[in-house]
Parts: structure tokens; sequence; C-alpha cells
């Protein structure tokens, strides 16, 4: 993992608070030139620091809403590959939306979405459990998020102060 | 009917005016109050005329207090303040600006850097004294100084100087009446700094005319080229100094009213007598917050100064956009934009800036001599708000013209 510039951490900073800041206005935050940012930008882009510009939506809103499973799986490490190759199976399928390699109880946690809790249930029992390395799995619906990524979901009021004060 | 008795009574009950104490009675109100009423009820506004933070307190700091508050921690603490919070602020003040006190007998927690003021200033004036305060500054020095009896002069600084007091405009001023400088920087309005180049001559100043000066350095953490130096800093200094500071700006704790004072032992002593006698001490919970912002604060306190910077370049590089020129603010949270080339007043172009344009500044000669001429604008509003505003303000302008 290389070491990046100063200049490029305030970038990253600023744009996952909001990724449509534009080149210009960074510039004008960060006090240096608008090429140095955008020549920034195109390093953590072909660099894959930056891996994609998304939206964080609030599914809670939305009518039709997700179900979500976090699901332990237990697995059986393969020889020479260790999680790798048994990981990348997993993450292949579409309605796998994160996974991450864990330490303690269980080796890999699975984020799964489905239209419906039948849907994710269905996903474990065909796809997931009857792969030859898994040993286990646990299954945890999701019920309600209350902050992601660092971002609160809940409607706040955001400034409370006076209007005009000394 | 009812209503009208009533009303009648209202208009029948005397005036009580005559009681009050002529030098609060004939105490001006602020230019700040009169704006503020003005904006207030005022729907789609965008202000740029709030004196605080936009963050609010940082949430292991608010965590701290309601947990201490389930403890039951709800007593007085000592007049001066919980020792273990005047040791913080000891050994913070040293590390952070080289200036050292003994936090027993050399500090005092207050109600906020304001009460910190009225302590000097009561524990100081004798009637007649002059009070040499450079303007355009904070609103309540003035005031607080006629409440005591003192004799506000004011200095005037000018864009042409970054608004930093010189020695040849404080020398002008000086009588031998004169008794105490009063000292703010980084200036809330002006945003400007005092280097330790710039302070040497206002120290030699100091001592040549044996003036006592109380340094309010409340925006200390928030200075942008480089660190803020402590007037008390400065050699020979330190006994003539009264540092006035507090957790307001650089932690995001407006609302908790907690400052400290800090000066020579015979000095606190009796500004001690004061506090006792009026507020016995500052508030414990505030206290406890207070001390777990400078025990874990300073992460939190460095992106938020990280990010006041940004703003600032953005609010200046677009006022300049716009055609008003505004000098480079090095500290504080305030930009201090001339409107001389519109050819309004101060007052008539917030106004105006208000009603036709729906944002809110603070006209410059609220602030005092040297204001007329300039709006303070905040840029403690998020980035969002801060382009919106300058948006408006530049079509307004541009009407202007």
């Amino acid at each position: 993992m290389e070491e990046l510039s100063e200049l490029k951490l305030k970038v990253l900073d600023l744009l996952k608070e909001d990724a449509r800041r534009s080149p210009a206005l960074l510039s004008t935050l960060l006090g240096v030139d608008e090429e140095e940012v955008k020549t920034s930008i195109a390093e953590l882009e072909r660099d894959h620091v930056i891996v994609k510009y998304a939206t964080v939506v609030n599914w809670g809103k939305v009518e039709d809403e997700k179900v979500t499973a976090l699901i332990e799986v237990q697995i059986t490490p393969e020889r020479g590959r260790g999680f790798e190759g048994i990981a990348e199976r997993i993450y292949l399928f579409p309605q796998v939306k994160s996974v991450y390699l864990m330490s303690g109880a269980y080796d890999l946690l699975v984020e799964v979405e489905g239209a419906s809790l039948r849907d994710v249930a269905n996903f474990v029992s065909e796809k997931l459990s009857p792969i030859d390395s898994v040993l286990s799995t646990k299954t945890n619906f999701i019920l309600k998020k209350y902050k992601q990524d660092g971002i609160i979901f809940e409607e706040r009021q955001e400034d409370n102060r006076l209007l005009i004060s000394p | 009917m009812i209503l009208n008795e009533q009303q009648l009574a209202e208009n029948n009950r005397k005036s009580m005016s005559s009681y009050l104490a002529p030098r609060v009675r004939d105490i001006q109100p602020s230019g700040i109050r009169k704006f503020f009423d003005l904006v207030s009820g005022n729907k789609d506004i965008i202000t740029l005329g709030v004196g605080e933070p936009d963050f609010v307190t940082p949430w292991h700091v608010r965590e701290a207090c309601v947990y201490s508050l389930e403890r039951g921690f709800t007593g007085y603490t000592s007049n001066a303040g919980m020792p273990e919070l005047r040791e913080a602020i000891a050994e913070y003040l040293s590390a952070s600006f080289q200036v050292n006190y003994d936090p027993a007998s050399e500090m005092i927690v207050t109600v906020g850097g304001s009460e910190a003021i009225d302590l000097a200033l009561r524990a100081l004036i004798v009637p007649g004294d002059e009070i040499l305060i450079p303007e355009p500054c904070y609103i309540s020095y003035s005031p607080i100084a006629s409440i005591g009896g003192g004799v506000p002069v004011g200095i005037e600084t000018t864009a042409e100087h970054q608004f930093k007091l010189t020695a040849e405009a404080l020398e002008a001023q000086i009588t031998p009446k004169s008794k105490i400088l009063i000292l703010c920087y980084p200036s809330n309005p002006t945003g400007a700094i005092m280097t330790y180049e710039d302070w040497l001559p206002i120290a030699e100043l100091v001592e040549k005319h044996d003036l006592i000066v109380i340094s309010d350095e409340i925006y200390a953490e928030l200075t942008y080229e480089g660190k803020h130096v402590s007037f008390a800093s400065i050699p020979g200094m330190m006994d003539r100094t009264i540092l006035v500071s507090g957790f307001s700006k650089a932690f995001a704790m407006t609302g908790w009213r907690m400052g400290y004072v800090c000066a020579h032992r015979d000095l606190i002593g009796a500004m001690l007598k004061i506090h006792q006698y009026t507020v016995m001490c500052a508030p414990a919970m505030g206290q406890v917050a207070a001390l777990e912002a400078l025990r874990h604060g300073m992460g939190e306190k460095d992106r938020m100064v990280e990010s006041y910077n940004q703003r600032r370049r953005l609010v200046v590089s677009g006022l300049r956009e716009i055609g008003l020129d505004c000098h480079e603010p090095q500290g504080a949270f305030y930009a201090f934009p001339s409107i001389k080339n519109t050819g309004l007043p101060s007052e008539e172009f917030a106004q105006r800036l208000l009603t036709e344009a729906k944002v809110a500044a603070v006209p410059g000669t609220a602030f005092g001599m040297g204001g007329e001429g300039f709006i303070r604008c905040s840029y403690a509003t998020s980035i969002a708000q801060l382009n919106e505003a300058l948006e408006r303000m530049g079509n307004f302008v541009a009407k202007l013209k």
C-alpha cells in the first residue's frame, strides 16, 4: 500500500462527504491549483483508491423495501489459496452486497440483499450452504439501519443556532 | 372588556427606568441586537451572521457530561473550578502556547470568557480609568468597561494594516489615565491575528506606559497561517497580562459557557473574590465536559479547524470574485469584506442584503470604530449554504452597480 500525499487524503475526505464536489470547488477549499486536484483525482481513480462514486440510499424510505441479512459463514480454507477463492465464489453473486473476512467465531461476514425473507433464505439454502467448503451459516436479518458508512439516516434539524449572534 | 381593563392597567404602570443606575441605563443596545430583531422570523434566509461554530459539541464530550449527571455529579465544585480541570488547562496552555500558570493560584474556571472579562475589568477599574480597545472588536468590552466606571477609548485599526494593532495607533491614544488595554486576537470580527513580531512594539508600549493587558484569546485555536502567539508569552508580559480563553470556539461548546482566566496570583485572588460572591463556581457538568474535551478532543478540534480553513478559502475567494475587497483573515471564522465600492453605508447594505437577497450579515458598524464600510460574514456554515449565499450576494452587488 502506497502512502498517499496530504492533498490526496484531503481530496478523499471531501469527496467522501459529497462525491459531487467539483475539482474547481475542491481547489478553492484546499487552496491548490485546479489542475493539481484533477491530477490527484485521476491518479486515485487509476489506482483504484477511488473505486466508485455511488449514492447512499435510505431504502427504508422506499415502499418496496428490500430485505438485508448479515450471514456469518464458517468455512474450511483451501490449500494454497486460503479464503480468497471461496470469498470470490461468494461475492460474485450479485445479491451479495459485501463480504468481509473476520477474526473470531466465524470466517466470512456476508451481506445479502433480497426482495423478501424467502428470497434471502433461498439464496442461503440453495447457493451458499451447498458450497463444499462452507461448514455452517447463521443468518441475521437487519430490521432497521440507523447509520451506514458514517452517515446517519434519521433526519435531524441540523442547525438550531440563533440567526445572528455576536 | 376584561382585556381592556388589563390594557388600562398596563398603560397605567409607571415607568421604572428612573430607578436605574445611569451608567447602566445609558448603555446603548448593541447594533447586533437591532439586526437580530430584523432577521428573526424571516424565512428562507441564509445567515452569515452567526458568531459560533456550526458544529455540535463532539459526542464524546456530551456523553461524558451525561455520564457524570447519571452518576450524580451535581454539586458545587471549588470556587476556582475542579482541580483536575485547572491542571489540564495549565498543561494545555503550556504545551500549546508556551505560557505557564500555576493551576492552584493563577487560574479560575469561569462562566464563559465573558465572565472572565467582567471579572478582570471589575477587579481593576477605578472610575475614570481609561480602557484602550482596538476596534472593530467584539461588542461587549466597551459596555462592561463603562459599567465598571471606566472610560472606553477606541483605537481604530484598518484594512490597510490587516486590522492589526500598530504601535503608532496605540500610542496616539495613550494618556496618563490609560490603565488597561483589551486585546482580542485572532479577532472577531476582522479575522486579524498578531504575530510575535507584531506584538513586540506593543509590548514595549505596554511596559513604557505601565499598562495592564486583558488578552481575550478565545479564538486561539483557530489560526490558519502559523500558530497563535499568546500575548502572555511575549518576554516580560506574563505578569502584565490577564489571559482570557475558553472552550466555546475551539471545541464547539458555546452553549456550555465554559471559560477560564489566568493571571498573576494577586490579580486572580481579587477576581476570585468577585467570582465566589457572584457565581460561586462554573457549572459542574460543564467542567466535566471541558475536561473531556481537553483530554480526548484534540483530534476533533483539528478536524474542525481544517474544515473552517477550507471554508475560509471558499468565502474569501468568493467575496473577491463578486467584486468586494477582502483582506485575508488569518484567524477566527469571519471574513470582513469592504463594501465601500457599492457606495452604501454598512447598515443600509446589510439591511438591503437581508431584504433583497435574503442573506444576513452583520454591519461592521456594530463593532465600533473603523467598522463603517465593512460587513462581517461568518463562514461557520455549510459549504452548500456558503455557495448559495455567495451567489445571492453576487447578484445583489451586481444590481447595485
